[in-house]
């Protein structure tokens, strides 16, 4: 095969690589789209909405006041949707990433009885549809009195098996099995192994874990939607869709359709924000996952 | 007396070894536990209670009475339920090849380095994963508009129709096209690292120009990544067979195409909630699992076949 040619410097290889640049850029366009669309949507009055071409800001720059009616708008609910969205996801992500951790360290470096039965059930897990989950829980949290209160979302997005199965690959490579013995030798028990030994070394899968359970808890919709009724307990992700819901339905009264779009700006920078400052740690993640996968 | 101190003497010189031994089997069960608790709390017996309301039936007269798979063989031969099942294989037919291929090609591409700003393009590309689905459809419905939506504009800006985004020949590409908005990334990301991990001789690498390494990693690295590939399209199954936020959040916008059958986890969601029918539902979802483990099951019979060959 003649994979042998010219080098990196010359003049073949540039213009591969302006050529594939001018692909990556299309597709890059097409990822800023909405993005753009939001910000330009949540800058103008409702009549520029309409008027107005929409990949463009309008002369008239109402971000300020869209953001100021967002936050006062039926007594600044808004602000209330977004502390249940991040405290949500917070206590969700930091419970799902704890078990995930200790279950993916017993099924990485632990044999037991029924290991592989259990490990093919987290696995049948992920097959599961949403509904045949969803509704028996609802119907289960209001026996126990539990619908409609914040228990309801945040207790069962504490079982997150993805995170178990990432957390044996992560395990399986980066602890091996002569440190624990080497701690076992010295007279460790196995718990304090864990704790002074392994923790460490096993805190990148670990971020990872909670940084994808914390975006699958921030995303979910199906799960509030389903157990939750009272607006004051509802994540952005419900609060915007019913506002969206009613000023499509026309029936939303004093809604906005620039309201709603001031809405899903603020609702979507802080993560996107996150992602860029935390991206060492998820694509580290990933890495391990994907491999093992 | 005697007895005692030698026995407990045996004991302190053999208990470092003894208590590890015990431990070593009865820790994994202490480092299971918390998962377990809640696996089985928030899926077995959610599933369990699920798979007792299935065979159950409830009417307004006679009460709520014990009917064997009648709510089973009523889901086996529904329409509602399998017009919508064939709705997500031609929505996957669709949607599934246009991502992964894309999300291939790109991470071949920054692998391969034949590119400008590597870095920036992939995290880039990533970052609509970071958009709740909800939100990617709120936004997408914004730009179908007719009424003020970009693409309606700029029709009307050149004398041409407006694109109509809800209707039957195009809701489903319309939909098809937030999804791939939403995951591509997410997909290139993992191909990318699987195939950072293979090794490369890296002399022979720099020696290549840009068209001959792409050739290299299409023939060279493409098969060493295959069960990666076989992993993400077996999640892209079954996040195809769950679709439920998109065309539920857009009722709205295309009322006479979208309707409550529409796919299968809408048409469970709307006989347990606006028609209180949670027996059949549950049925229904059933059924759905055993769709999605079926064509999960197939498709890695398939792959394997393939790759043995």
């Amino acid at each position: 095969m003649a994979i042998v040619g010219k080098s990196s410097q010359s003049p073949g290889f540039q213009r591969n690589r302006l050529l594939m640049t001018a692909v990556l850029v299309v597709y890059f366009i097409y990822t800023f789209i909405p993005i753009l669309y939001v910000i330009t949507a949540a800058s103008k009055t409702n009549p520029d909405l309409f008027s107005t071409f929409g990949l463009w800001f309008s002369n008239d720059f109402k971000l300020w006041d869209n953001l100021h009616e967002l936050f006062t708008i039926q007594n600044g609910i808004f602000l209330q949707w977004l502390w249940n969205t991040f405290y949500y996801a917070v206590i969700s992500a930091v419970g799902a990433a704890i078990f995930s951790t200790l279950a993916g360290y017993a099924f990485a470096k632990y044999e037991f009885v029924g290991k592989k039965f259990v490990f093919a059930l987290v696995l049948g897990a992920v097959m599961i549809p949403q509904t045949a989950l969803v509704i028996p829980i609802f119907l289960l949290l209001s026996k126990v009195g539990l619908l409609n209160t914040p228990f309801a979302v945040i207790l069962p997005s504490l079982v997150f098996p993805p995170g178990v199965f990432l957390m044996r690959a992560y395990i399986d490579e980066a602890i091996s099995n002569e440190i624990i013995d080497a701690g076992r030798v010295d007279g460790a028990g196995e718990f304090h192994i864990f704790s002074s030994l392994a923790f460490r070394m096993l805190m990148p899968g670990f971020t990872t874990v909670l940084i994808l359970a914390f975006v699958a808890s921030w995303n979910n919709y199906f799960l509030p939607l389903v157990v939750l009724n009272s607006t004051e307990h509802f994540p952005v992700t419900v609060g915007l869709a019913n506002w969206y819901a009613s000023a499509t339905a026309g029936s939303g009264g004093n809604l906005l359709y620039t309201t709603v779009m001031a809405g899903a700006l603020v609702s979507i920078l802080p993560v996107i924000i996150a992602f860029l400052i935390m991206q060492r740690f998820w694509q580290g993640g990933l890495q391990a996952g994907g491999v093992k996968a | 007396m005697a007895d005692i101190a030698t026995g407990s003497i045996a004991t302190a010189a053999r208990r470092p070894r003894r208590r590890v031994i015990i431990n070593k089997r009865i820790a994994p069960y202490f480092f299971l536990l918390p998962f377990i608790v809640f696996f089985v709390a928030f899926l077995i017996i959610p599933l369990i209670y699920a798979f007792d309301l299935s065979v159950y039936k409830s009417a307004l007269v006679g009460g709520t009475r014990f009917v064997w798979f009648d709510n089973y063989k009523r889901a086996f031969t529904d329409p509602n339920f399998w017009d919508g099942v064939l709705l997500l294989f031609r929505f996957g037919a669709m949607q599934m090849p246009v991502m992964l291929i894309l999300a291939l090609f790109f991470a071949l591409v920054l692998d391969s380095g034949v590119t400008y700003a590597k870095s920036f393009f992939r995290v880039s590309f990533f970052i609509p994963y970071a958009v709740p689905a909800v939100i990617a459809t709120l936004l997408w419905g914004y730009m179908y508009s007719p009424s003020y939506g970009p693409f309606a504009q700029i029709a009307a800006g050149v004398g041409l129709p407006k694109p109509d985004f809800f209707n039957p020949s195009t809701i489903l590409p319309s939909i098809a096209n937030i999804a791939v908005w939403e995951f591509m990334g997410y997909n290139m990301i993992i191909y990318f690292a699987a195939l950072q991990a293979i090794p490369t001789d890296l002399e022979e690498a720099s020696l290549m120009d840009g068209a001959s390494a792409f050739i290299y990693a299409l023939r060279i690295k493409l098969p060493m990544i295959v069960p990666t590939i076989i992993v993400t399209i077996i999640f892209s199954i079954i996040g195809t067979l769950q679709l439920f936020s998109e065309p539920y959040l857009m009722i709205n916008l295309a009322r006479n195409v979208i309707n409550s059958h529409f796919t299968p986890n809408l048409y469970a969601y709307t006989l347990a909630f606006t028609g209180q029918q949670y027996n059949y539902s549950a049925a229904i979802s059933f059924v759905l699992g055993g769709v999605v483990a079926v064509v999960s099951y197939v498709f890695m019979l398939a792959a394997n076949r393939g790759v043995d060959r």
